[in-house]
């Protein structure tokens, strides 16, 4: 497993190993993952990052950068450096999934059943 | 009575009008991207609160069209209190200065939400969230920096110590205060000054910073009636140099 330093190229390509090693003009901020939630009840979706220095901080920059317009009901933040990702090189875990056509719902063949009870309604 | 309402309406817009203006001169040189869309959208923000009094103006008490309001007049016509014409200065003087002025606005648009006036009373509970926001944006950031290192902290003290009378100047008080207070319109500056000093000392104090001793006698008095500092007139024709380049140009 990896942890994720930060999925912000700007500080992926300094090549840092953990935030301790932020350079010392740097070692306030902090990246966070957001998630934006439109309706009470919907699912919290990632929408991008924000660098900040806690995470109230986190939630008010938040707001302005992804709440800014359309609907918002709540939003969470999280430090990118607690999202736990596989490695790359295991992706090949996923790579026989797109085959197993018999767990998506759309293969199993309930049409005829379905037409059949339309056709009886409609008698 | 409309005097008074309208002496109100006025100096609420033009602080609006002023800090917006100011504090979108940090846009694109904002300390860190995140906190240069923030302070950005909080600026427009106040700019859409001018707009919406200006509007009440033109609408009830038959005054010119918001943009005339906001860009055709004089400044000695500028009700704004002192503090919001103030130049930029480094960043921690316009956050102090944002946390000071945007917990009197919060405040005063909570007296309004109840006045008497109903298109204010509308406008108090349309701008609440909005408003909240700023302050939490302020204080979060405040106690953040105060509670940083040495020099944030002493930056910002020295900063609140400058701003400090010119911010009590926001409670410069009207000739018409009486008059609001017994028409239910705005339960007057004095009140709004104490609620304030209440809301604001213990967030001074989280932030590890001390509330400036106040000597009545340095109030930066003078803006509610037309007397500003150096700072507003340049700034007023910075605001409209691109109007005054074709005074009949539509827009």
């Amino acid at each position: 497993m990896n942890t994720t330093t930060s999925l912000d190229p700007r500080i992926k390509r300094l090549n840092l190993d953990s935030e301790n090693e932020l350079s010392p003009t740097n070692s306030h901020l902090v990246t966070w993952e957001v998630f934006h939630q439109e309706k009470k009840g919907k699912q919290p979706i990632h929408a991008g990052i924000v660098h900040a220095s806690s995470p109230e901080l986190a939630l008010v920059y938040a707001k302005e950068q992804y709440a800014r317009r359309g609907k918002t009901t709540n939003l969470w933040v999280v430090k990118s450096s607690d999202v736990y990702s596989f490695s790359p090189e295991d992706e090949d875990v996923f790579a026989t999934t797109p085959e197993k056509t018999f767990r998506d719902p759309a293969s199993y063949k309930v049409r005829d059943k379905i037409e059949a009870y339309q056709k009886r309604k409609t008698a | 009575m409309n005097n008074a309402t309208k002496d109100l309406l006025f100096k609420m817009a033009d602080d609006a009008l002023i800090i917006g203006h100011r504090n979108s001169e940090w846009t694109g040189i904002g300390p860190m991207l995140e906190e240069d869309l923030a302070f950005s959208s909080m600026a427009q923000d106040k700019i859409g609160h001018a707009q919406a009094l200006y509007k009440i103006l033109h609408e009830q008490f038959g005054e010119a069209e918001p943009d005339a309001l906001g860009f055709k007049r004089s400044e000695k016509d500028f009700k704004s209190c002192q503090l919001v014409e103030l130049p930029i200065g480094e960043y921690d003087f316009s956050l102090v200065r944002h946390f000071l002025f945007d917990h009197a606005e919060l405040l005063r648009y909570e007296m309004l939400a109840t006045s008497s006036f109903q298109p204010l009373a509308l406008l108090a509970k349309k701008v609440k969230g909005e408003i909240k926001y700023h302050t939490m944006h302020a204080d979060t950031f405040l106690i953040q920096l105060g509670t940083g290192n040495e020099e944030a902290n002493a930056r910002l003290q020295s900063s609140l110590n400058y701003a400090w009378h010119f911010a009590l100047g926001i409670f410069e008080e009207s000739e018409f205060e009486n008059e609001l207070i017994s028409n239910g319109v705005f339960a007057g500056e004095k009140v709004l000054r104490k609620k304030w000093l209440e809301k604001i000392t213990p967030i001074i104090e989280a932030a590890n910073l001390k509330v400036p001793a106040t000597d009545e006698s340095k109030i930066a008095l003078g803006g509610r009636k037309g007397f500003h500092t150096e700072h507003l007139q340049p700034l007023l024709e910075e605001m409209t140099e691109v109007t005054a380049s074709d005074i009949e140009a539509e827009w």
